[in-house]
């Protein structure tokens, strides 16, 4: 290894925040089976705080597809805390959660928020906190009580609190083009960009402490790899090997990641120890393209994509090499495997026909579902709590993020307005 | 004869410098990131393309062919020969190949020919490949379909040395758009000579 590209480049990263323009989100279909919540509308809102908390939260939960707030017309009373409360009342609604809470201003710089959660015909409250935060605090506040809604009512791992990574490109007057790098909260709001590149970006992945990003940017006229801090914008080549340096996937454990060079003079699959800078080869397959590395949640295994068969497919191998054993025999193009966090589904660009969909494959009974219809859809990328995927489609000749539910039932739409979106990744929960 | 080879050397050298202004491709320079720029390299192409008749430098090309006569070409070099199989500068493929098709191979035999005859010369062979599926996948084809041609360029007298390999995926398209007629011109090589 040489000190060279392993010396940090410190190379300017341009953060920009509040210049992008947020994402739309639209729910298009699927929420039939959506359980009834009531979501109190907190006290002091509206008047002593800048954010409408409780609106967030009601956003975040609908937004889910499993949550379906009951309307505010519905609401019976506008109880903010346990002593306000009729449970006898709340349980003619026949919506089992109720959510209250109120917030204050202590000081003009610093917000008292307290929410409780309550199961209406127990009449036990299932979780309730009090925070105190600044006011730029107050909105991943509100993501973060949706994540403990969602919790105590799905037993299941909210991601509300997470956020998005992805590329977007702006397409000049003059036919030039500017790629930025963009980071948003979960729900597409508070966009800023972190690079920007008059040369394409790719294949953004986060680390598992979700302040870390890798990609691949062509701003050396070839693709090479990145590493990028969040918090300090500081950013380091860790692959600019002759030929492809792409497809960069952190390990688990954060300190090691999956790429393809091309370096020995066809796409293999390395590992590449960041630290130390070691670099171990894990195929060896000289006829074919081997790339798209995913790790197993064990650590101990990589998916990835090869076209050692003749065609694009999905193999499994061991981070030490050996043999790949073939994951996908479903149709003659499988791509851009994620996996989910329990490693029990695979997601892929599934190819049918030369259109190209999102699919899921079981990897125990090998059962594909096919959940997507535009027949332009990549770039998969599971929420951590793996009950929804995030893509890239393309509408009307533009790019868009889409993210529809494992099962299919929920789809949704991220737009944004004039400009290609493409390259989603979904950031690991932040601890 | 000596005035007419003169003169015909000074046209090509006229056709050249003319030709030099039309491309102007800036090749990869790994500082600034300013690197492969596709818009003056499309000039190129166009300009320098036999099947793309639309520079006017393409006319005056071969008029200083004409004047040359049946004699050799003289002077100035092939490269700049609009007439010479040199000038196709795109290698296309089918979808998902990197087989190079049979009509190619002419266009192929040629700059091989080339490269063999002028060792010094150093060529970057550029894969791209259309939209359809993983941008991963198709990263690691465009460079396939450029190893591709490499392998038949040094199979018929180039040396490895002489080349400088490198894929944008379908990050480039040459043509905006998502049908086949888009996709057609979009899965492709480009050659493109170091420093010319």
């Amino acid at each position: 290894m040489t000190k060279r590209w392993l010396a940090s480049l410190w190379l300017l990263a341009i953060i920009l925040p509040w210049q992008a323009q947020a994402l739309i989100i639209e729910i298009t279909g699927g929420t039939e089976a959506a359980l009834p919540i009531a979501i109190v509308p907190f006290g002091g809102e509206g008047f002593s705080a800048p954010e409408d908390i409780s609106a967030v939260i009601q956003n975040d939960l609908s937004r889910s597809g499993r949550f379906a707030p009951l309307p505010a017309a519905d609401l019976i009373s506008q109880p903010h805390e346990k002593s306000e409360i009729n449970f006898k009342d709340w349980r003619l609604l026949r919506s089992e959660g109720l959510l209250v809470g109120k917030v204050s201003s202590l000081d003009g710089e610093t917000y008292q928020v307290q929410f409780q959660l309550f199961d209406v015909y127990k009449g036990q409250q299932l979780v309730g906190k009090r925070y105190q935060v600044p006011a730029s605090g107050l909105r991943r506040l509100a993501h973060q009580i949706s994540d403990q809604v969602y919790q105590a009512l799905t037993g299941e791992i909210g991601v509300f609190s997470t956020r998005l990574a992805f590329v977007s490109v702006i397409n000049n007057a003059d036919g030039s083009k500017r790629y930025t790098l963009q980071v948003s909260d979960s729900d597409g709001a508070n966009p800023r960009t972190v690079l920007q590149s008059k040369q394409p970006i790719l294949s953004p992945n986060w680390a598992s402490d979700g302040e870390r990003l890798a990609y691949v940017s062509f701003e050396n006229g070839k693709a090479e790899v990145f590493v990028q801090e969040m918090r300090s914008g500081r950013r380091n080549s860790v692959a600019a090997f002759k030929g492809l340096n792409s497809a960069p996937a952190w390990s688990p454990d954060g300190k090691r990641l999956a790429l393809t060079l091309s370096k020995a003079g066809n796409p293999e699959i390395y590992i590449l120890e960041l630290a130390s800078g070691k670099l171990s080869r894990v195929t060896h397959n000289s006829q074919a393209i081997d790339t798209e590395a995913v790790w197993m949640p064990n650590s101990r295994e990589l998916l990835f994509t090869s076209d050692r068969g003749g065609r694009p497919q999905i193999y499994k191998v061991s981070v030490d090499g050996g043999r790949a054993k073939r994951v996908t025999f479903e149709g003659r193009y499988n791509a851009s495997p994620d996996i989910s966090v329990d490693g029990r589904t695979l997601a892929m660009v599934h190819g049918l026909n030369g259109k190209f969909y999102i699919a899921v494959q079981d990897l125990e009974t090998g059962a594909v579902q096919v959940l997507t219809e535009s027949g332009r859809d990549e770039s998969p990328s599971f929420a951590p709590n793996g009950r929804v995927i995030l893509y890239a489609t393309e509408k009307k000749g533009h790019g868009e993020l889409a993210a529809v539910s494992v099962d299919g039932r929920i789809h949704q739409r991220l737009g944004e307005s004039g400009r290609d979106v493409r390259e989603p990744a979904w950031s690991p929960i932040r601890k | 004869m000596k005035l007419l080879k003169l003169t015909a050397v000074l046209l090509t050298l006229t056709w050249l410098s003319g030709c030099s202004t039309l491309g102007g491709t800036k090749d990869s320079d790994a500082s600034a990131g300013s690197d492969v720029v596709v818009e003056d390299r499309n000039a190129d192409t166009n300009g320098i393309d036999g099947d793309n008749a639309s520079g006017s430098n393409i006319d005056d090309g071969a008029e200083t062919q004409v004047i040359v006569g049946d004699d050799q070409y003289l002077g100035g070099d092939v490269l700049d020969d609009p007439n010479s199989p040199l000038s196709n500068r795109v290698v296309y493929f089918e979808y998902d190949s990197s087989s190079v098709r049979e009509e190619d191979l002419t266009t192929l035999e040629a700059h091989a020919a080339y490269l063999g005859e002028n060792l010094n010369v150093t060529i970057r062979l550029v894969g791209h490949t259309d939209e359809r599926g993983s941008r991963e996948y198709n990263l690691a084809l465009g460079e396939r379909r450029a190893l591709a041609i490499r392998q038949i360029l040094m199979l018929q007298g180039a040396s490895i040395k002489q080349f400088q390999v490198t894929s944008f995926g379908e990050e480039r398209a040459d043509v905006e758009g998502h049908d086949e007629s888009a996709w057609n011109q979009n899965r492709r090589v480009e050659l493109n000579y170091v420093g010319r």
